[in-house]
């Protein structure tokens, strides 16, 4: 009993999920905290309120429906959260995962209402629009040595305006806001397969949640089972050691960034092409999706099957955050809580550190009492 | 034309200044990816402290602001300086959270404020029209701001700081071969704990320079509209040395200037572009200046590599 109960501290995939929840924990008492500090009276209650989400609904039925919305929100924030731990695992930090995001908003939008095509057509090329940018980043950073961080964050800035620009001539009339694909262009809206009827007739629940799962299961399996994923493991781990053991370190990385692009683009029409919410073409910046993948990714221990949970965990507490009382707390709140459960993201390799340490003493003391 | 030049110079001064504070994080042997979050965080503070300050003397209003900016910006940058060289954390990883965790405790913060002054006020705006003509001085049509002069001020002085004593030549040697510093009895974690602090100081105060630049309300809900990012992008093209830095600082600060003048230039407003075009060129020209200038790049050796004490 005491043996599998030390192997099973000492695996790392239950070493990361304990740092998540660490993290998660730290991450709602800071926020609670910084509720308490703006108004102490309503702070359990506010706290309770983004935890509980949907379930403060008190008819099963209507917390189903909004369960639903959740739900098609929390799968395009799986694929940019894929798309952040893709390249990371290759030692790349897509932060353009945000900017891919757009573009893929943009492109699978105007195909949709300006050019008429149906949905998969929409999806193609807004995923090879993200993989565009995508390798325009690989190649700035493996032939002229330029940070992927600060060339994803020139990019976010490029596609926003270029986005907005292209979307200018599909916007209603009377609001800044694109038309709806469901009075314009049925064909490009994703398909449902009567997931809607799961979910008490919720019309947004589309084909967009089985595939988004499909595609974290296909990325586990290129990074875990595959020679592609290998090198690029291998790249992330050691680049000079790879490129001794003569791996083309150059191409992988843009072919790398170009898959990463492709995902988050992907995701981008995930969302879009459920008519669930229009673009406004007058955003002042890059919608939040792709910044919140970087904290489902790490929160799921980078791995794709822990991302589809750490996904919805963050939409979930996002979605939540919709429900504070306004007249005291703004939704923010939630935003705020993610971010820090990033930045204790960054402790979990101490963390680690530490519970490893933790181990080998008290088996050093087990060993001298014996 | 005058305003072209007037809006060049402020926006180079909150370049250069920002982009010093990169530059002696990363002399120091720490990547602050940070930045744009610590001037979110200078923005806020300074913003706040200049719409109290409303009625008091000019002089009283730009001490007291700088220094409120300054200090939020140090107290911020230590979230970063804790985790990189405490705990050898990720630089990247924090630098992002500390970006995004930045925009969102502002808002929250302003957000909190304001609904505090009035349940109907919802927004995360802060309006400092008042206390942001301390700032300036008019000399002509040529409205001179008091950011310029201390930009200049600063940048002599980080120029002196990190070439001329020992404790620039101590942090650099830090970032170049932390080992032999600590060889020779340098403290390699005080070092980089102060290059930190001094790029909180320096971004900090190049928050709220940015937001006092152009318009009289800020809305913090938008950060700092990637700012910290070009100021990573002017100080990689200035080679990580302050003159070459403010040289670069003004080509940049030229065309971000541009989009907010093009309109009173005739030869611009002749070619009828459309007004996105200017404001992507900053984005644009940064990544064409990076493609070419970072192939030779000098950055220091050991940067974003945590120090371990015995490590080889």
């Amino acid at each position: 009993m005491e043996k599998t109960k030390r192997s099973l501290l000492k695996n790392q995939g239950f070493q990361s999920f304990i740092a998540s929840i660490i993290c998660i924990l730290l991450g709602l008492l800071i926020g609670y905290i910084v509720l308490l500090f703006i108004n102490a009276e309503g702070a359990t209650q506010a706290i309770l309120v983004i935890i509980k989400n949907f379930f403060k609904y008190p008819s099963a039925g209507a917390a189903m429906k909004y369960f639903g919305s959740t739900l098609v929100k929390a799968s395009p924030l799986l694929l940019c959260s894929l798309s952040v731990l893709f390249a990371y695992k290759a030692g790349l930090f897509n932060i353009g995962a945000a900017g891919q995001y757009c573009f893929g908003a943009g492109i699978c939008l105007y195909c949709a209402l300006s050019l008429r095509l149906p949905w998969f057509v929409c999806m193609v090329f807004a995923m090879l629009g993200g993989a565009l940018l995508g390798i325009i980043s690989g190649f700035l950073k493996s032939f002229c040595n330029v940070n992927e961080v600060i060339s994803g964050i020139m990019l976010n800035w490029i596609s926003l305006y270029t986005v907005n620009t292209l979307l200018a001539p599909v916007k209603e009339e009377t609001s800044h806001y694109t038309l709806n694909i469901y009075n314009v262009n049925t064909d490009a809206m994703l398909p449902k397969l009567g997931l809607d009827k799961l979910f008490t007739n919720n019309q947004y629940v589309t084909l967009a949640l089985p595939l988004s799962v499909i595609v974290a299961i296909v990325i586990w399996i290129i990074l875990e089972k595959t020679k592609l994923g290998f090198e690029l493991r291998a790249t992330g781990l050691n680049k000079n050691a790879a490129r001794y053991c003569g791996m083309a370190e150059r191409t992988n990385t843009i072919l790398t960034l170009a898959i990463s692009g492709a995902l988050a683009a992907m995701g981008a029409s995930l969302f879009y092409l459920t008519g669930y919410e229009q673009w406004s073409v007058t955003s002042s910046s890059v919608p939040a999706m792709g910044f919140n993948g970087i904290a489902a990714a790490f929160l799921g221990g980078l791995s794709p099957i822990g991302a589809i949970f750490s996904s919805f965990f963050i939409q979930h507490i996002t979605e939540g955050g919709a429900y504070v009382d306004k007249t005291k707390y703004c939704s923010q709140i939630s935003d705020l809580i993610s971010s820090i459960i990033i930045y204790l993201c960054g402790f979990v390799l101490f963390m680690k550190t530490f519970m490893n340490n933790m181990i080998r003493k008290s088996e050093l003391k087990k060993g001298g009492n014996e | 034309m005058s305003l072209l030049i007037q809006y060049t110079l402020l926006y180079a001064s909150v370049l250069i200044l920002v982009a010093l504070g990169g530059c002696f994080s990363e002399h120091s042997g720490v990547i602050n990816l940070g930045l744009e979050g610590i001037m979110v965080i200078g923005a806020m503070g300074g913003a706040l402290t200049l719409k109290a300050l409303g009625g008091y003397p000019v002089i009283v209003v730009i001490i007291v602001t700088v220094l409120a900016s300054a200090v939020c910006g140090m107290v911020y940058s230590l979230l970063l300086a804790i985790a990189c060289i405490n705990f050898k954390s990720d630089q990247t990883i924090i630098g992002t959270a500390l970006n995004i965790l930045g925009t969102a405790l502002a808002t929250v913060i302003v957000k909190a404020i304001n609904i505090a002054n009035n349940p109907d006020d919802v927004s995360s705006n802060v309006q400092y029209i008042q206390g942001k003509k301390a700032f300036i001085i008019n000399i002509g049509s040529f409205q001179l701001n008091y950011f310029m002069i201390i930009t200049f001020i600063l940048l002599i002085v980080a120029y002196i700081l990190l070439y001329k004593t020992r404790f620039g030549l101590r942090l650099m040697a830090c970032g170049e071969h932390p080992q032999a510093a600590d060889s020779v009895g340098i403290n390699v974690y005080a070092m980089r704990c102060s290059g930190v602090l001094i790029s909180g100081f320096l971004g900090g105060i190049g928050g709220i320079a940015y937001i006092t630049a152009g318009v009289s309300e800020w809305k913090f809900e938008n950060g700092v509209a990637g700012f910290g990012f070009l100021a990573l992008a002017v100080m990689i093209f200035g080679q990580w040395k302050p003159h070459r830095i403010a040289l670069a600082a003004l080509l940049f600060g030229c065309f971000r200037a541009l989009s907010n003048v093009y309109s009173g230039i005739s030869v611009l407003s002749d070619l009828k572009l459309n007004s996105t075009i200017y404001n992507m060129m900053p984005y644009i020209i940064s990544l064409i200046v990076l493609a070419l200038t970072s192939r030779n790049s000098r950055a220091p050796k050991a940067e974003g590599i945590p120090y371990e004490k015995g490590m080889r």
